[in-house]
């Protein structure tokens, strides 16, 4: 396994799952758990695996990492084909991740991280520090939680362990069982974005198994919604199932209003973002004047030196100005980040005097701006995508 | 990641949790207080010997009250109580954890069944059969002792190995722990707090039954209180009940120690 985490741009495109006919049985049962499956995980995106109890979701899971052995198929993990492997050796190589963390309460939580990799037999030295490293990359401070045990930490903290320990000796594949199934809202929240944060960095590949629709659509690049046998009933973008359910059972399963679900788990950066000019204080107020052009509302974004939105100048504001542009216009409102949702952008612009908000990217640097109109396209454009492709594969 | 984690503020360290912190990190706790209670039992032993050896005893009492020939039957009772323990465990840890693996747990009612005859069998038949059969001793009052005292161990090994979260075992297995270790890093260090109360159970259980040893000459603390009886010298036998009594509580008391320093911290 390489030490450094997989970029998140250039996932080993081999990093996959395949599942194909894959059937689980149980003897003496009629009806087959997993009922020939076939699921292509594209390498470093989550996939959720949506359905009530019942739907075989779980099992599906544990087939991937062999603590469910199929009944016939194949399953391809990351290029290697993992019926033929050594399962210990297998699961080695695969993050796994549980409801209520699983940690084990007699060992302290940096134990609990260095396991894998004291399995791999790295030294002692080398996991000591990926352990640090791994805690600072969940938000516990390694000096304050290395030394605790389970116990000693809240729901929320044990499930950032639990993630820790899965990401331990850097797997390029990750199996999640409900992880945040048990804990408060808030909490769940919080959890979700950091992992979706954690994502953006490390490229993974995700299983993810949860019968929260929300949940699916919040995290999920590709949602797998399953019905009795595991049967796939749709598989697709969270927009697509939104916007286009295959059948019945997916419709009944999304429930309704969907467009503003579609806002919720829609990201400002996922839209065109509307160009807007900007200036630096230090700008010549007449030259401002002419980039920002003759519409009524038209208006160009100051920057601070680290590219940040500070304030923003009308054509009103510079009128019969000359020289450098200094102080002149007015604050611009609290920006959106690229994260955020649509909805959280629908909020801002129906909150603010302006009709365009700016957006910032990392660092706080100005990207660009969104207005109603934007989101309104937006909507409309997914919509549209979502039928053709339904429309294509149907 | 974004702003503060909200749930660090459920717990901040030392304010809240710090008393429990430092009793999970030093699990032996007060040790000078634990301290007190075998001193007690000692000084309680001591006393007892005092005053008895200076009771105006005959020379009948005087011989069986002799302090080298109570201290030697005092060890042979210690050593049958070891002896037979350590075979008990030598017996009942490999059984149990056996018992508790998938492929033999259909054998467990059949197992449970003939420890439950082990124990509730009267222990003085069985020591008289075994005697008719193998003949007198050491080795013979063992056998018996370990019949009688094998069901505690096994039935605390099994319970403690199956209260284990299987979804802790679940998640062993699923980072990738082979079977054996699974049992030896997460199934037997969760299970050691009932197995090692087991054990204490068992040490206590030796300890009283070994009295019977003497009755087909094993030695033990039960050889005064038969020739007690037998030449009705009330404080020879009462000797050895009192010695008998003292032992169980300092045995019990080493259980107690053992089972707080080997039992794994942080549950």
């Amino acid at each position: 396994m390489p030490d450094a985490p997989d970029a998140p741009d250039a996932p080993d495109p081999r990093a996959g799952i395949e599942l194909t006919d894959v059937t689980k049985r149980y003897p003496g049962q009629r009806t087959a758990a997993v009922d020939r499956v076939t699921l292509h995980i594209p390498a470093g995106e989550i996939v959720v695996l949506l359905g009530p109890s019942g739907s075989g979701k779980t099992t599906l899971m544990r087939l991937v990492n062999r603590l469910i052995e199929p009944t016939s198929g194949t399953i391809t993990v990351a290029g290697r084909d993992a019926l033929s492997l050594n399962p210990t050796e297998l699961r080695r190589h695969i993050g796994y991740v549980i409801q209520d963390a699983g940690l084990f309460p007699h060992m302290t939580v940096a134990t609990n991280v260095g396991l894998v990799p004291q399995m791999l037999k790295w030294d002692r030295k080398r996991i000591a520090a990926r352990v640090d490293e791994l805690l600072e990359l969940v938000d516990l401070p390694p000096d304050r939680y290395r030394a605790r045990y389970p116990r000693e930490l809240s729901g929320g903290q044990q499930q950032r362990v639990g993630v820790a320990r899965a990401l331990a000796a850097d797997p390029p594949v990750m199996l999640m069982d409900e992880p945040f199934g048990a804990l408060d809202p808030i909490t769940r929240e919080h959890l979700q974005d950091s992992l979706l944060g954690l994502q953006d960095e490390l490229g993974k590949t995700i299983v993810f198994v949860t019968h929260d629709i929300d949940e699916a659509l919040k995290l999920g690049d590709r949602i797998a919604i399953l019905d009795k046998g595991s049967r796939v009933a749709q598989y697709g973008t969270p927009q697509e199932i939104l916007l286009s359910p295959a059948d019945e059972y997916v419709e009944q399963f999304v429930g309704g209003a969907q467009s503003m679900r579609l806002l919720r788990f829609s990201r400002v950066a996922d839209v065109p973002l509307g160009e807007t000019p900007t200036a630096r204080p230090g700008d010549d107020a007449a030259a401002v004047r002419d980039r920002i052009g003759d519409a009524d509302d038209a208006f160009a974004v100051v920057l601070d030196d680290a590219g940040r939105p500070v304030r923003a100048v009308t054509r009103d504001d510079l009128r019969d100005a000359a020289g450098p542009l200094g102080e002149r216009g007015a604050p611009v409102p609290e920006p959106l980040h690229a994260r955020d949702t649509l909805q959280r952008a629908l909020e801002a612009l129906i909150q603010t005097d302006h009709d365009r908000v700016p957006v910032v990217g990392r660092g706080g640097a100005f990207t660009g701006t969104v207005s109603l109109a934007t989101v309104q396209d937006a909507v409309r454009d997914m919509r549209r995508a979502a039928e053709r492709r339904t429309a294509g594969t149907a | 990641m974004t702003g503060p984690p909200a749930e660090d503020t459920a717990r901040e360290p030392g304010v809240a949790t710090g008393r429990s912190r430092e009793s999970l990190h030093t699990p032996t706790g007060r040790s000078w207080r634990a301290l007190i209670q075998p001193a007690v039992i000692v000084a309680a032993g001591a006393a007892w010997l005092a005053y008895v050896e200076n009771s105006g005893l005959d020379s009948i009492a005087r011989r069986s009250l002799a302090l080298d020939y109570v201290a030697r039957k005092t060890w042979q009772h210690v050593e049958l109580t070891l002896v037979s323990t350590l075979v008990v465990l030598a017996v009942a840890l490999p059984l149990g954890v056996l018992l508790s693996r998938r492929r033999f747990r259909r054998a467990t009612p059949l197992v449970l069944a003939v420890a439950n005859i082990g124990q509730s069998a009267p222990a003085i038949g069985v020591v008289v059969l075994l005697a008719v059969l193998w003949g007198i001793g050491f080795w013979t009052a063992i056998v018996a002792l370990v019949a009688y005292g094998i069901l505690p161990a096994l039935r605390n090994t099994m319970v403690g190995l199956q209260q284990v979260d299987p979804s802790l075992t679940d998640a062993a297995r699923g980072i990738g722990m082979s079977a054996p270790a699974v049992l030896r890093r997460v199934e037997l260090p969760l299970a050691a707090p009932v197995i090692l109360a087991g054990i204490r159970t068992t040490l206590v259980l030796m300890v009283g039954t070994a009295s019977i040893a003497s009755f087909i000459s094993g030695g033990g603390l039960g050889d005064l209180v038969t020739t007690g009886v037998a030449t009705q010298r009330t404080p020879v036998l009462l000797t050895g009940c009192v010695l008998i009594a003292l032992l169980a509580l300092l045995i019990d008391w080493i259980g107690g120690v053992a089972s707080r320093v080997l039992g794994p911290k942080g549950l």
